[in-house]
């Protein structure tokens, strides 16, 4: 078995954020493939068409954005009608009665700092690609990929991280870097007797 | 995701529950209400029939079609609206029957044709594939033991906590399906692939990376859940296990797998599953670290003076458990339990300890060691390591129950 090691983005110096193990396929020698063929000839092609309507999902590098765009202004219309009788409306003491879904912008309390998009989450793609998928929570992938990309900039302007008149598309949502980011470390525990 | 919260236990607060929400505050707003949540509500236990004087003199009910429990037992989930806990304090042994184990899904139970049930492997392959449920069964098939559980598997702040209150986010099943690797060497995975993406078909999409290690490892598609088709909350028809890893990888529902050389940073690796580690965030934590629990006597029991067998599960993430120590004196002194045979690797395993209680008050204990050295920690070694803001979640302290004078067992928050 053979592992290569490539270290990649080195954050704040000296945290190893971001190591990718690639690995070549072992030989057929484990105990469960004793006797298999290279390939046994089940299944069949999936064509370009059905994976297209199933490769919803986004990447920090931007692979998956589909074209479009939206701004925070458009974003917050969208959310007042589709998003706020669950996550509330982002600038009034919620202390009283607490929305069912999480909040989204952090400092929303007039006293808490509950962990949300602007002081939590590393990438802002994720929101895009999270949202796309299962929002809102009643009536999931039902958003136009520009609704997708208004409430993505409006929610990235509700904690702060984008100006009101900013243009999100494929190539400005990849860009933004999240103050969150440089917190996050992979967890390097293997076992043993250490407790960490 | 109240599970995940430490000394929060089933409070209830002035805040909307999602099913009003649904159902009240949405309706208002206009939009569609998805009762989605009405499917969990359980109907009572059977009645008990009439106990016989003499049941040799009566001659019983026939054979059936189904089996059902003897109307006297009636162990039950205990659940809320996101998820289900296994009654472990009911259970003589490490298998859970498939109605009693846990669930936590996120966007409820979606119902799947197998039929017309397919699973897409694209990205960086030679071949993208879909495979139909016949199709996977035609693979060489493996069976394995393995616990799942659920990474937020932690509470604690009151005396009345049964161990399916503490931890019951935790379950084990005989899974039966085809290895991960047989699928990948079949679409011709790419040398340089380093992640891959498995996604479920429920109304969250549910989304989570894994390293392609796992799959030239232990990683398994599987179809069958001790013995029969995986129960709908376990991801019927066909769901992704990796054994030893926290529960929400083990994508239920699997209908995708991409393969990809980074991750995607997904919502449920990001913003969930992650917890604070001094003054950085942790992320990817896999594996579930080695823990365990007492579960006879246990709250709400009562036990007598005189001998008394100690029981409970220890389970690792890692491996398997070499040692599960006891202390009856509040953690003074630790004596090796007995191991039930065999015990296997990610596991579940049984552990039993004799003692004779001389009617005094004390504290009962239980610690892990598993094949990696790794000794289950105190709540204190814990908090020390990781900072007092550490969160719910990947929490495996070691637990405590108090013996009062009159034999009644409580837990022992700390
Ligand atoms: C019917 C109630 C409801 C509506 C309407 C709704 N959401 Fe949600 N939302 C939820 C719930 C519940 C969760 C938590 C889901 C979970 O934990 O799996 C959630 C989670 C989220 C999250 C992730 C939060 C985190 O911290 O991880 C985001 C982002 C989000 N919603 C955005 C939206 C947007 C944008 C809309 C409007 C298009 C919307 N939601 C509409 C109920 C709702």
């Amino acid at each position: 078995m053979k592992i290569k090691i490539v270290v990649g983005t080195v954050l704040l110096g000296l945290i190893l954020f971001h190591h990718v193990i690639a690995q070549q396929p072992p030989a057929l020698t484990s105990k469960n493939e004793v006797g298999h063929p290279s390939r046994f000839g089940f299944g069949r092609l999936a064509t370009t068409t059905e994976i297209a309507l199933w490769d919803i999902d986004v990447r920090p590098d931007g692979k998956g954005l589909p074209a479009g765009q939206g701004n925070a202004l458009k974003g917050k219309a969208i959310y007042t009608i589709k998003c706020m009788a669950c996550h509330g409306n982002n600038d009034t003491d919620l202390s009283k009665i607490k929305p069912p879904a999480p909040l989204l912008v952090s400092d929303t309390l007039a006293k808490s700092r509950p962990k949300a998009i602007g002081n939590y989450w590393p990438y802002a793609t994720t929101l895009f690609d999270y949202i796309r998928r299962s929002m809102p929570y009643n009536q999931p992938g039902s958003l136009t990929d520009n609704e997708v990309y208004s409430l993505t900039a409006y929610l990235l302007y509700a904690n702060k991280i984008l100006k009101q008149d900013q243009v999100l598309n494929a190539n400005t949502l990849p860009a933004i870097v999240m103050p969150a980011k440089k917190l996050f470390i992979m967890d390097d525990r293997k076992g043993g007797p250490e407790i960490k | 995701m109240k599970e995940q919260k430490k000394n929060k236990p089933v409070s209830k607060s002035n805040k909307i529950s999602r099913r009003a929400l649904l159902g009240g505050v949405v309706a208002a707003a206009v939009l569609p209400v998805n009762s989605i949540f009405a499917k969990h509500i359980q109907t009572a236990a059977p009645v008990a029939p009439e106990p016989l004087e003499d049941p040799t003199k009566v001659i019983g009910p026939g054979p059936s079609a189904q089996g059902k429990r003897s109307a006297f037992e009636h162990p039950v989930r205990k659940f809320s609206e996101t998820s289900s806990r296994s009654p472990l304090q009911d259970f003589h042994s490490t298998i859970t029957p498939a109605d009693l184990h846990y669930e936590r899904h996120h966007a409820g139970i979606p119902a799947i044709d197998p039929q017309k049930y397919e699973l897409l492997i694209h990205g960086m392959v030679e071949r993208p594939m879909k495979f139909t449920l016949a199709e996977l069964k035609r693979f060489p098939a493996v069976s394995r033991i393995c616990f799942l559980e659920c990474a937020g598997n932690f509470r604690g702040g009151k005396e009345d906590l049964t161990p399916q209150d503490i931890l019951g986010l935790t379950s084990q099943s005989e899974w039966t399906g085809v290895m991960l690797s047989t699928l990948f060497r079949e679409v011709g995975v790419d040398p340089k692939a380093s992640w891959f993406l498995a996604e479920g078909s429920d109304a969250a999409v549910m989304t989570r990376t894994v390293p392609v290690k796992k799959a030239w490892d232990d990683a398994m598609v599987v179809y069958a859940q001790n013995g029969e088709a995986i129960r709908p909350e376990q991801g019927y028809p066909v769901r992704l296990l990796l054994p030893g890893w926290e529960g929400n990888m083990n994508i239920k529902w699997l209908r995708r797998i991409e393969i990809s050389d980074e991750p995607y940073m997904t919502r449920e690796e990001t913003s969930k599953y992650t917890y604070p580690v001094k003054d950085r965030i942790r992320m990817f934590s896999f594996e579930m670290d080695a823990r365990s629990i007492i579960t006879f006597p246990s709250y709400p029991q009562k036990i007598m003076p005189g001998w008394v067998e100690i029981r409970g599960i220890a389970w690792s993430g890692r491996g398997k458990i070499v040692k599960v120590e006891v202390s009856t004196d509040a953690g003074e002194t630790w004596q090796d339990s007995g191991l039930q045979e065999p015990v296997l690797s990610k596991a579940h395993t049984y552990f039993r300890h004799l003692w004779q209680w001389d009617g005094s008050p004390t504290e009962i204990l239980s610690r892990a060691v598993d094949e990696t050295g790794y000794i289950q920690p105190t709540l204190k070694q814990l908090a020390e390591a990781r900072g007092t803001a550490m969160g719910g979640y990947h929490m495996n302290p070691i637990t405590s129950w108090q013996i009062k004078a009159d034999g009644s067992t409580w837990f022992k928050p700390e």
